[in-house]
């Protein structure tokens, strides 16, 4: 079966959308990554859209989703590289995305990921299960 | 009928599986293309046949897509029509409210289609089947 490729890198996922997705393999997507979090203990995903020429209400619905399945997971997601098109057509669509955190490109989303994940770990250092410094 | 023009040129594009939805956004983005909309009308465009080629799919049970390049005076346009001999919408007014769904989308598809095209019409029987026909001018 047709799947878009899930990449571990340490504590995060980083999934990048390369094809015109119909929606069977969005969903295929969104349990893929479900059990990867579980799987890898990851703490943050990032997927990188800037390859999509759409996003319609699905594919939108598809991100909401992933976000909030990996926040019950306790991992942070970040969508980055949605291309000024898209994100024009999307409001008119009537979609904002809630609870999806954005940014320009995989470096400033990397960013985004590790401060998030490490201020996250400091407040639960309490537990005493962390063992970095 | 409130959309007309002078059909140059159509392309049908059959709707039967989610592949087709996919299809369905590679041939109007050809046109798009062709006819030379910006990127910005092309991406809205695309959109709308994106959402009206999945209700199609979904709630018409499956159906077909028209394009047409359409003339009106200096004008020129994209015509999109979307046929399906599904149950047919029953309550036009409440089926285009942003957020009705009588499935388990958004319900953004039929209001949001409309906001991105020019022009917008649905044909419609209950038992008979739904053609929406929508126009992008360039
Ligand atoms: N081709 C169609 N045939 C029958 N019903 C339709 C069709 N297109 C839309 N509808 C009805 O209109 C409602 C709203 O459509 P839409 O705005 O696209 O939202 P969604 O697809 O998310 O339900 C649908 O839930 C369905 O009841
Ligand atoms: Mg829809």
């Amino acid at each position: 079966m047709e799947r878009i490729p899930i990449l571990r890198m340490g504590n995060y996922l980083l999934v990048t959308i390369q094809v015109d997705m119909h929606d069977k393999l969005a969903l295929t997507l969104q349990d893929d990554l479900t059990n990867r979090i579980i799987e890898a203990n990851a703490k943050g995903v990032l997927i990188d859209i800037s390859s999509l020429e759409i996003v319609d209400s699905f594919i939108g619905r598809t991100l909401a989703n992933i976000a909030s399945m990996a926040r019950v997971l306790d991992a942070e997601t970040v969508v980055v590289g949605m291309q000024p098109a898209v994100a024009i057509t999307l409001v008119e669509l009537g979609m904002s995305l809630p609870g999806i955190r954005t940014a320009l490109n995989v470096e400033s989303g990397m960013e985004y990921l590790r401060e998030t994940v490490e201020d996250h770990e400091e407040s639960d250092g309490d537990f005493g299960d962390s063992t970095e410094d | 009928m409130a959309i007309s023009g002078t059909v140059q040129k159509t392309e049908t594009v059959p709707i039967v599986s989610s592949s087709d939805v996919v299809l369905v956004r590679q041939r109007v983005r050809i046109w798009t293309t062709e006819m030379k909309f910006s990127l910005v009308e092309q991406t809205k465009i695309v959109t709308a046949a994106s959402e009206l080629g999945r209700n199609t799919l979904e709630h018409g049970g499956g159906g077909s897509l028209e394009l047409a390049l359409v003339v009106n005076g200096a004008r020129q346009g994209l015509r999109l029509r979307f046929s399906d001999k599904g149950p047919g919408i029953v309550d036009i007014a409440l089926a285009m409210k942003d957020g009705y769904t009588t499935g388990s989308g958004l319900g953004l598809g039929l209001g949001g289609s409309k906001r991105l095209m020019n022009e917008f019409e649905i044909d419609t029987k209950p038992g008979d089947g739904t053609t929406i026909t929508t126009i992008r001018w360039k």
